[in-house]
């Protein structure tokens, strides 16, 4: 008895494989306890946190968290909220109060002219319901309506590499390009400069070769070539 | 060209193809290959070719057959016109009907559909090539695509078919054995825990007969789990993933 891992930290696992034994360890973030075993929900890699056991899965849809910052385009304006599409199974609602700090006059207004449909805007997600209803905010620092640039999507797991240590990768992008770029959690990234074209190349390569070596050289190398 | 019935199905304990009486065909796995889907895989047993393709978890609409509690999962299983010996006529069949459902019945058994509620997870499967055990080949890749697209399950569902030949419990039937054997039995296990999740019967066994069936089946569903396990892992190379670590 005691503790009984199966598996080591990083390794790969598969849906179903038992991780470890026994009730020494708990099950975390895509792992789940049948009887004496903790075993893997998805295809990913295991994550130990001093007992917990997380797997962490290499595709996926976004689902949305309280305190993400996400990048979302408005799908509808209705007579006190907006629909917020966020690039996930479950749309988000914008209340005008989270939205707009002056007093507003509901009967009298069309709200649209705060935020119109198609709008793109970065915002906060305060609140997820346990029926998944996803509560926006505009109030926030960082939170704004964003001007003109176009949108990248990538895969929402892959949005920490896209970003790097600190903030390494995303900053080499933004100071090779001179280009003006949002990353929301929800993988939809906003570019926004005289370089887009170059700075979108650098996204969909760290998109497509995430989970190779040697990943900040390559990018670094194709940011230069371009430089010539 | 299809074959007039043979005499025998089984000479001296060897199958028309040159298989032991316990031996599977070919299998061959691999996961990733559509870029646009969510998830994809393709799985083939000698012969049967299947595709599958997932999109989700995703809005579903209409919005009154959303579930508050959970996920959805909606399955199509189609034939290729080109599949079969006859051409096999466009859209949805009685076959094709049942198959679906029975395949979305046996993965709403492992996914984790609680995670998405309100939402839909969509399955596809595509028979390129038919040569028996299709709807087992169409739920080996379907769950595998599903693991490709970061679904949660709680196991893998390994599939394969017995069937009873010239009067002998047999392994994956195939070719002429589907068309003119006695016995045809498509069988799904969870590889971890054993549990059924899939059992169609078309011909008589007794029950001595059926027990021994089903032990070779799960037999056969454990070498199906190998090759899914392979081609699972084999995307991912163990030192691609401790690069992405020290990241």
């Amino acid at each position: 008895m005691g503790e009984d891992l199966l598996v080591s930290d990083h390794q790969l696992v598969i849906p179903g494989q038992d991780l470890a034994r026994g009730y020494e360890y708990l099950p975390g973030k895509g792992s789940f306890r049948a009887g004496e075993f903790i075993r893997s929900k998805v295809l990913g890699q295991v994550r130990l946190k001093e007992k917990v056991i997380n797997v962490v899965s290499f595709s996926g849809v976004y689902i949305p968290k309280p305190g993400d910052g996400v990048i979302g385009v408005v799908d509808d304006v209705q007579t006190t909220f907006w629909i917020i599409d966020i690039n996930s199974p479950y749309k988000g609602i914008l209340v005008l109060s989270e939205a707009v700090k002056e007093f507003v006059e509901i009967p009298k207004t069309d709200i649209s002219r705060f935020y119109d449909i198609d709008d793109v805007i970065y915002a906060k997600v305060v609140n997820v319901t346990k029926s998944k209803i996803v509560t926006l905010s505009m109030m926030d620092q960082r939170a704004k309506k964003l001007r003109g640039g176009r949108i990248v999507f990538i895969t929402p797991s892959k949005v920490p590499r896209l970003i790097g240590k600190k903030g390494s990768m995303i900053e080499m992008i933004k100071e090779k390009t001179g280009c003006q770029i949002v990353v929301g959690q929800n993988g939809v990234i906003w570019i926004k400069g005289e370089r887009e074209d170059l700075a979108t190349r650098a996204i969909v390569e760290v998109e497509r070769e995430s989970h190779t070596k040697g990943l900040t050289e390559k990018v670094s190398e194709l940011l230069n070539g371009k430089d010539l | 060209m299809k074959a007039g019935a043979p005499e025998r199905l089984i000479v001296d304990g060897k199958r028309l193809d040159g298989r032991a009486l316990d031996e599977m065909r070919e299998i061959e796995a691999r996961i990733g290959i559509f870029k646009r889907a969510d998830g994809s895989a393709m799985f083939r047993f000698g012969n049967t070719h299947a595709v599958a393709a997932v999109y989700g978890p995703r809005e579903l609409h209409p919005k009154f057959i959303r579930d508050p509690k959970k996920a959805l999962i909606r399955c199509r299983y189609n034939m290729a016109p080109f599949s079969s010996y006859e051409r096999i006529r466009p859209g949805v069949s009685r076959r094709s009907v049942e198959i679906s459902k029975i395949l979305k019945e046996a993965l709403s058994q492992v996914v984790v559909l609680e995670e998405f509620p309100k939402a839909t997870i969509d399955v596809f499967v595509e028979i390129l090539q038919a040569d028996a055990s299709t709807r087992c080949a169409a739920l080996n890749a379907a769950v595998l695509a599903l693991a490709d697209a970061g679904i949660p399950m709680t196991d893998l569902i390994s599939s394969c078919a017995v069937g009873k030949v010239d009067g002998e419990i047999v392994l994956d039937v195939a070719g002429v054995e589907d068309n003119y054997g006695e016995v045809d039995m498509p069988i799904a296990v969870t590889p971890r825990d054993g549990k059924v999740v899939l059992l169609q019967i078309d011909g008589i066994l007794t029950v001595e007969e059926f027990r021994k069936a089903l032990q070779l089946a799960k037999k056969g569903c454990q070498k199906v789990y190998e090759v899914q396990k392979s081609a699972l892992l084999e995307k991912y190379s163990e030192e691609d993933v401790n690069a992405v670590r020290d990241e």
